[in-house]
């Protein structure tokens, strides 16, 4: 047979299957940009005893170590509120989703959390990744996430509460102690993604309106594990600290070169906004202690609260058990929530939004209040360094709570950083 | 038209039965939510027909398809990025995840996907054109076997590296956040379901595409170079063409199901296009049955259906749940899926051996 008719008869089959599927397709048109788009109803249901809330994490691939131990602190909160009654008289009840630690599963099992499962609302999401991923999937079903991460800031949905801190409560103030300190100079490590970058944007406006020369700028490609050249370079650079936002497995190779070059935390300080209790461990004490890192809480804080939530963590999870920053932020998150719902009367996410201006809740690292224009929450700033027993102790505190300023508008020397909100 | 279905009596068929399940069934009796679920499926199904004919009756073992499903992908999210901006802030306007990270001036390269033909054209051409370099230059070098397999991966591996470092596409990332698909608002049911009938469409076009190419002269001829490169060779033919058709037929396939992807999920990251994400593909292909027309879409979706229906059953050891599916299906059936049908035809009828020459 000639090879013409082949391809002849492709073509029609093409063309016909084409016609069918664009004739279909345009029959099935809706609204169009511009024109209103009828909101899908809202299917949470909560006439029976409980109310349904979604827990969100990755259980499985590479965030699953640093996840999981979020999960664990969204479940004790939840047996908590459950054990003192309730909200409005309702038990809680956990529908659990594995992100899989990745953007696409988050997207779509926070889809199916909202549209299938009617939860009230979502606690979960780590990455930036994940939580970009999930962000039109909450505006266009209205429904709510709380995240608990801290995070690069310049963002602020009226379907989010973030409870982790943004850059005016971690990166500022980690730069003010520095600063105080005597620092004069300084060399930036991170991976390559938008919170390094966006950090390092922020610490080198900082940097220049407060006569701090940067001495480098290195990014590494994500769980990259390969430091000799970097940590040569830190070296012989000679600055007065690292400023290190390197994220997971790279901070082990980091560190370890770091200790094998000679470098100590005496001579050359590192400042870390990734490196909490859990990651110690895994890079272990001698080649980190001394160290430096900003976070808003440590499982050393000192109050009543902290040691109420410390010895709860432990009694439910066990004695080696370690609790973290991220930890104590999803933990308070489902506290927030509750609150604001006992505020509202609701759990209808509009009542929710409402409310929630000016809710607080006597967490771990001190009280924190909602802010209402923004969804952040208030937080205290506080620098820990890392001792032998593989805790950090709190060296400097913010004075009080800071108030969220997630765009920077508070701060003259940060105006270039953002075009617009 | 009509003589490309009378020459088997079934096809028109099955042909109909798919539509009827695909177009009439599916939107009745499922939700909104898993309606998209399943058009996300099936955009892997048609990077699995692609791999079918590829790696199936071609013997190229594609490891890398997530580079041409990302390029598709990517090349469509752009578009969506810059009607999305133009929308908000007049033709031309800087999208908002630029805004973010600090870029104040549009890239040069993102201009042109302002306009929806630029993007379609480059959509259908750019992967393709790439693949057919690519293939030409590998196959014109009798590369074959575990060694293209190896580079075709570690393409996949080096693209997902290079967009992770693009900030301007979003880096880690990745561009999300479309709220418009050539005009029409995604957030509207009517819409996504828009989006269901579209993907549905373009794969029962690809698996006519594909069925045509398995019957004509040149399918023949590609069996032909999987089993006996030498021999075909030795008749004259250059073998390194007909693999590059293959390989090209299966690029355009994944450009085509990224494209479709990003819309229906609305995001598309470099995670959604490394290693692991092609090594996914292929498991499809392989479960259904990678020499079959129809085994490398039933894969497809029963590998990702699996995926997600464990998943949400058992949240925290899905993964182990799926390991051993595997391990049973692949211990239990060979040939795949598809060849339960195939042995239990064996049985009682021989084969004709005029079966694909149709």
């Amino acid at each position: 047979m000639p090879q013409r008719s082949t391809i002849t008869r492709l073509a029609r089959a093409t063309g016909a299957a084409a016609a069918a599927c664009a004739l279909l397709a345009t029959a099935a048109c809706g609204s169009r940009a511009g024109e209103e788009t009828q909101a899908a109803e809202s299917c949470v249901d909560t006439s029976g005893d409980t109310v349904k809330v979604g827990a969100l994490n990755s259980l499985s691939g590479t965030m699953a170590i640093s996840e999981t131990t979020v999960r664990d602190a969204i479940y004790l909160a939840v047996d908590e509120i459950n054990a003192a009654g309730g909200v409005l008289d309702k038990k809680i009840e956990i529908v659990a989703e594995d992100g899989a630690s990745e953007p696409t599963v988050f997207a779509e099992k926070a889809e199916k959390l909202i549209r299938e499962d009617c939860v009230a609302a979502v606690f979960g999401g780590w990455t930036s990744a994940s939580r970009k991923a999930m962000l039109p999937v909450f505006e266009d079903n209205d429904s709510l996430l709380y995240y608990p991460v801290q995070y690069e800031g310049l963002e602020a949905s009226e379907n989010i509460f973030y409870t982790g801190a943004t850059t005016n409560q971690q990166i500022i103030p980690a730069l003010d102690y520095l600063a105080e300190t005597g620092v004069k100079s300084l060399y930036l490590v991170g991976s390559d993604y938008v919170f390094p970058r966006t950090a390092n944007a922020i610490i080198n406006a900082y940097a220049e309106a407060h006569g701090i020369e940067v001495l480098g700028e290195d990014y590494v490609t994500l769980g990259s594990t390969e430091f000799s050249t970097i940590v040569n370079q830190v070296k012989s650079a000679g600055a007065d600290a690292v400023f290190n936002t390197l994220n997971g497995d790279s901070n082990v190779a980091f560190f370890r070169e770091y200790a094998n070059v000679g470098l100590t935390a005496e001579q050359m300080p590192v400042m870390s906004v990734s490196i909490a209790e859990e990651e110690v461990g895994g890079i272990g004490v001698e080649n980190i202690e001394g160290q430096l890192a900003a976070w808003n809480y440590y499982q050393t804080v000192e109050s009543p609260a902290n040691a109420a939530f410390v010895a709860a963590f432990k009694a439910e999870y066990g004695a080696d058990r370690v609790t973290s920053d991220p930890m104590e932020a999803a933990y308070t998150s489902v506290h927030l929530w509750a609150a604001t719902a006992e505020k509202a009367g609701s759990f209808a996410v509009a009542d929710i939004q409402g409310a929630a201006d000016g809710v607080s809740f006597d967490a771990p690292e001190g009280t924190v209040v909602i802010d209402g224009a923004n969804h952040h929450v208030t937080k205290t700033a506080r620098i820990g360094e890392i001792s032998a027993d593989g805790l950090l102790h709190t060296v400097w505190e913010s004075e009080g709570a800071i108030e969220p300023d997630p765009f920077l508008d508070g701060y003259d020397w940060a105006a270039d950083l953002t075009v617009s909100k | 038209m009509n003589r490309f279905f009378a020459s088997r009596p079934g096809t028109w068929a099955g042909f109909a039965a798919a539509a009827a399940v695909l177009f009439g069934l599916a939107p009745l009796v499922l939700s909104g939510f898993r309606l998209g679920l399943l058009a996300q499926f099936l955009c892997y199904a048609i990077v699995a027909v692609g791999i079918g004919l590829a790696w199936g009756r071609g013997g190229m073992l594609t490891l890398g398809q997530g580079v041409f499903f990302g390029m598709g992908a990517y090349l469509m999210a752009m578009h969506l990025k810059m009607a999305d901006a133009a929308f908000r802030n007049g033709p031309g306007a800087v999208p908002d995840f630029m805004e973010l990270a600090g870029i104040r001036e549009l890239p040069a390269y993102w201009a042109p996907f302002a306009s929806p033909v630029f993007t379609i054209a480059a959509i259908l051409l750019l992967p393709t054109g790439f693949a057919v370099l690519l293939g030409l230059a590998v196959f014109k070098r009798r590369v074959k076997g575990a060694y293209f397999a190896i580079l075709s991966q570690a393409l996949a591996g080096a693209f997902a590296i290079l967009l992770i470092g693009q900030q301007s596409l979003g880096g880690f990332n990745g561009l999300s956040r479309f709220r418009y698909f050539f005009g029409y608002n995604l957030d509207d049911p009517v819409n996504q379901q828009m989006l269901y009938y579209i993907a549905a469409g373009v794969l029962l076009a690809a698996v006519a595409i594909a069925l045509q190419l398995r019957r004509s002269r040149y399918g023949e001829l590609l069996l032909a170079v999987r089993d006996a490169e030498a021999r075909v060779r030795f008749l004259g033919y250059d073998a390194a063409n007909i693999k590059t058709v293959a390989y090209a037929t299966a690029a355009l396939f994944a450009s085509v199901a990224g494209a479709v992807f990003v819309p229906i999920v609305g995001i598309i990251s470099p995670a959604s296009i490394g290693i692991v994400p092609s090594i996914m593909f292929l498991l499809g292909v392989a479960i259904g049955g990678r020499a079959t027309l129809l085994g490398p879409v039933l894969g497809a979706l029963a590998v990702y259906w699996a995926q997600t229906t464990l998943s949400e059953q058992f949240p925290s050891g899905w993964v182990y749940a799926q390991g051993l599916l595997f391990v049973l299906v692949i211990a239990l059936l060979p040939g795949g899926i598809a060849s339960i049908t195939a042995l239990a035809k064996r049985i009682p009828t021989k084969r004709a051996p005029a079966e694909a020459a149709a």
